[in-house]
């Protein structure tokens, strides 16, 4: 039986599992584990990285077998836009103020999406920023001032 | 009699002005998200969390709880009219519903799913404020020991039944655990897993997973799967259903609002469950089978009652033991935490208010749902006519906007959007989001129930086994992971050799 690695689901789900309960593991050694009785702060995520680390095992050994594919349609797109716009949002509240930060955030995502258009989006963008300073600025008083400057 | 007493102070809370138009905003809401596909309950009360920071806890929760249940009959709108289910629970009635609707039958088949969405929600109004104090007054004996094996059987229950692969779903929840465990340790005051950074300290929050990994990461996902919806809505004429689609439809709604009263406060079954379950039966003691799939008013009376039915009772053990039965309450649970509410039975006490008017409050939703949703139906279905490419951007700046105000920092967005691009990795890999949320949620109590047990026993854990009350939770845990495990072990066999 052939295996392939590269899209074998339940391989990187185990492998996953696997290192988060082993970073815990090794992390929470540097916390007093304590004993039964009186449980240090290690102790709790200690067993549950090792709980972890054993089902990380049994569901990679269980994907060499079973080999189940992942599906493929993957949005690579979506997924290194929508987070990144999410982090550059954060970085201009703090340092350029509502409206770019909320125009950066409204065009970056609607670029996320292969049905992009010029027009609607820088539409949708300067809509989205009007109606968010309406509700959340005007409406809510979120005390953000609205440019900032650098 | 104290069960009345009880209902009408529920109701002089529940409609007073402010709760009562919390209550209409969350109603509304709900219907608008079950409309719409690609975003659900959870999502949008994630979403909106940070904005009921600034309410009062009782409208909070019951604005929250309106999405929730306001979602069930707007997905069953959509999929009545434009055979597009809004929300999952709302599948199976696209089969029948939408056969209806092509039949010129819409008016009645809405009608209908909304007369028995209606006498689910009552009748599980009444369900909740009857055996809510009964299951309170027992989990008043409840020590720390119950509550851990409790929550173990709650959180082994919800990660079991839950659709998907079984090892994974625990897997998730330990995972969940884990994410619990980070910020300062509240007995020893050592911080963990915070990794220097400040905000950590404090824990990973509420909003920060729930945005990140239900709305962003469904966002990712459903922008990887394109897929152009026609709407197509038939035109909806007499709106009352006749005298025999009545009659026809009485045994339905009962039958299906028992079964999702009983799904309803299983751990880890959706209201998807309970409505398939509801189809299922109807199909079996019909007189006509062949009549489903081509129109049985029964095929939509049934599922309607019980996922709404399920939607309600799923309240119960949440409200009164403090253990969330699905990803949805867990996000509740998380809203009472952040009120400074300690969820457990002492809520029925020391929140009067809170139990018996968001209690209240649901019969009151139900009835605004049933004189909105009928007229308005014209309006939902041109909303289905968004496209997903306008609405999805509207979700993003909504979500990072609440993020960011929640503590005014832009390293709650990066965590979010950590979260995000990690929902939608665990998406594909068929690992289940929801069994992870509850960990999170119940991981600090558990914890703490833990520590506070052993240290009463002397580090002796066979307290769980010697107390009868956690003997039985643990015996219980036992079965659910037995008869789960042998079916798939057959199963398994079956594969290999044959």
């Amino acid at each position: 039986m052939k295996v392939e690695f590269r899209r074998n689901q339940d391989f990187w789900a185990g492998l996953m599992f696997f290192v988060i309960g082993a970073a815990a593991v090794l992390i929470a050694r540097d916390y007093p584990f304590g004993r039964l009785l009186r449980m240090g702060s290690g102790y709790f995520p200690t067993v549950l990285g090792g709980i972890l680390v054993l089902f990380g095992i049994y569901i990679m050994v269980r994907g060499l077998r079973r080999n189940e594919k992942v599906q493929a349609d993957w949005s690579i797109r979506a997924l290194i836009l929508l987070p990144l716009v999410m982090v550059l949002f954060g970085v201009l509240m703090d340092r350029a103020g509502f409206i770019p930060a909320l125009a950066v955030l409204a065009f970056g995502s609607a670029a996320a999406s292969s049905e992009f258009k010029w027009g609607e989006v820088l539409l949708l963008t300067a809509f989205m920023t009007a109606l968010s300073v309406a509700v959340f600025i005007l409406g809510l008083g979120l005390p953000y001032p609205l440019v900032k400057g650098f | 009699m104290d069960l009345f007493h009880n209902l009408i102070y529920g109701f002089s809370v529940a409609l007073s002005f402010q709760n009562a138009l919390y209550c209409f905003i969350g109603c509304l809401l709900g219907t608008l998200i079950g409309v719409l596909p690609g975003i659900g309950p959870l999502a949008t009360i994630a979403m909106l969390l940070p904005v009921t920071f600034t309410l009062p806890p009782v409208a909070a929760l019951i604005m929250l709880a309106g999405i929730y249940y306001g979602a069930q009959y707007g997905g069953s709108t959509t999929a009545i009219l434009v055979n597009l289910p809004g929300e999952t629970s709302s599948v199976i009635t696209c089969v029948d519903g939408y056969q209806m609707a092509r039949q010129g039958r819409a008016g009645a088949a809405l009608a209908i799913a909304a007369i028995g969405s209606f006498f689910a929600g009552t009748m599980c109004t009444m369900i909740i404020a009857m055996f809510g104090p009964v299951i309170a007054e027992i989990a008043f004996e409840f020590r720390a020991p119950e509550y851990f094996s409790l929550m173990l059987m709650g959180l082994v229950a919800a990660a079991v039944l839950a659709q998907g692969d079984m090892s994974k779903s625990l897997a998730m929840v330990s995972l969940g655990l884990l994410f619990g465990v980070v910020g300062t340790d509240v007995s020893t005051g050592v911080e963990r897993f915070s990794f220097g950074i400040t905000e950590l300290s404090d824990g990973i929050g509420f909003v920060v997973i729930g945005v990140g990994v239900f709305a962003v990461g469904e966002i990712i996902s459903n922008l990887g799967e394109l897929q152009e919806r026609l709407v197509q809505s038939s035109k909806v004429v007499h709106l009352f259903p006749t005298k025999e689609d009545l009659k026809q439809s009485i045994g339905p709604i009962v039958r299906g609002t028992l079964l999702g009263a009983f799904f309803g406060v299983l751990p880890g079954t959706g209201p998807a469950i309970a409505s398939f379950a509801s189809y299922m039966v109807e199909k079996k003691v019909a007189k006509d089978p062949s009549q489903f799939g081509h129109g049985a008013i029964q095929g939509v009376a049934g599922p309607e009652s019980a996922n709404n039915a399920d939607a309600q009772c799923k309240f119960i053990p949440m409200l009164t033991l403090g253990i969330p039965a699905s990803g949805t309450m867990a996000m509740m649970l998380g809203a009472l935490i952040i009120q400074g509410i300690t969820p457990g039975p002492q809520v029925m006490v020391n929140n009067r208010d809170l139990f018996w008017g968001l209690i209240a409050s649901m019969w009151v939703g139900n009835l605004m749902l049933l004189v909105l949703n009928l007229p308005l139906v014209g309006l939902w279905v041109s909303l289905l006519k968004v496209p997903y490419r306008l609405l999805f951007p509207a979700i993003m700046v909504f979500s990072s906007i609440g993020i960011y105000s929640v503590n005014t920092s832009s390293m709650e967005l990066n965590l979010a959007a950590l979260f995000g691009a990690l929902g939608f990795i665990w998406m594909k890999l068929g690992c289940p989001a929801a069994p992870m949320l509850l960990g999170f949620v119940l991981g600090p109590m558990l914890e703490e129930n833990l520590r506070r047990t052993l240290l009463i026993s002397r580090g002796d854990p066979s307290v769980f086994i010697t107390r009868p009350i956690s003997l039985a939770f643990v015996i219980a845990t036992i079965l659910i992971l037995l008869t789960m495990a042998v079916p798939a072990v057959r199963k398994r066999q079956r594969r290999i050799t044959g």
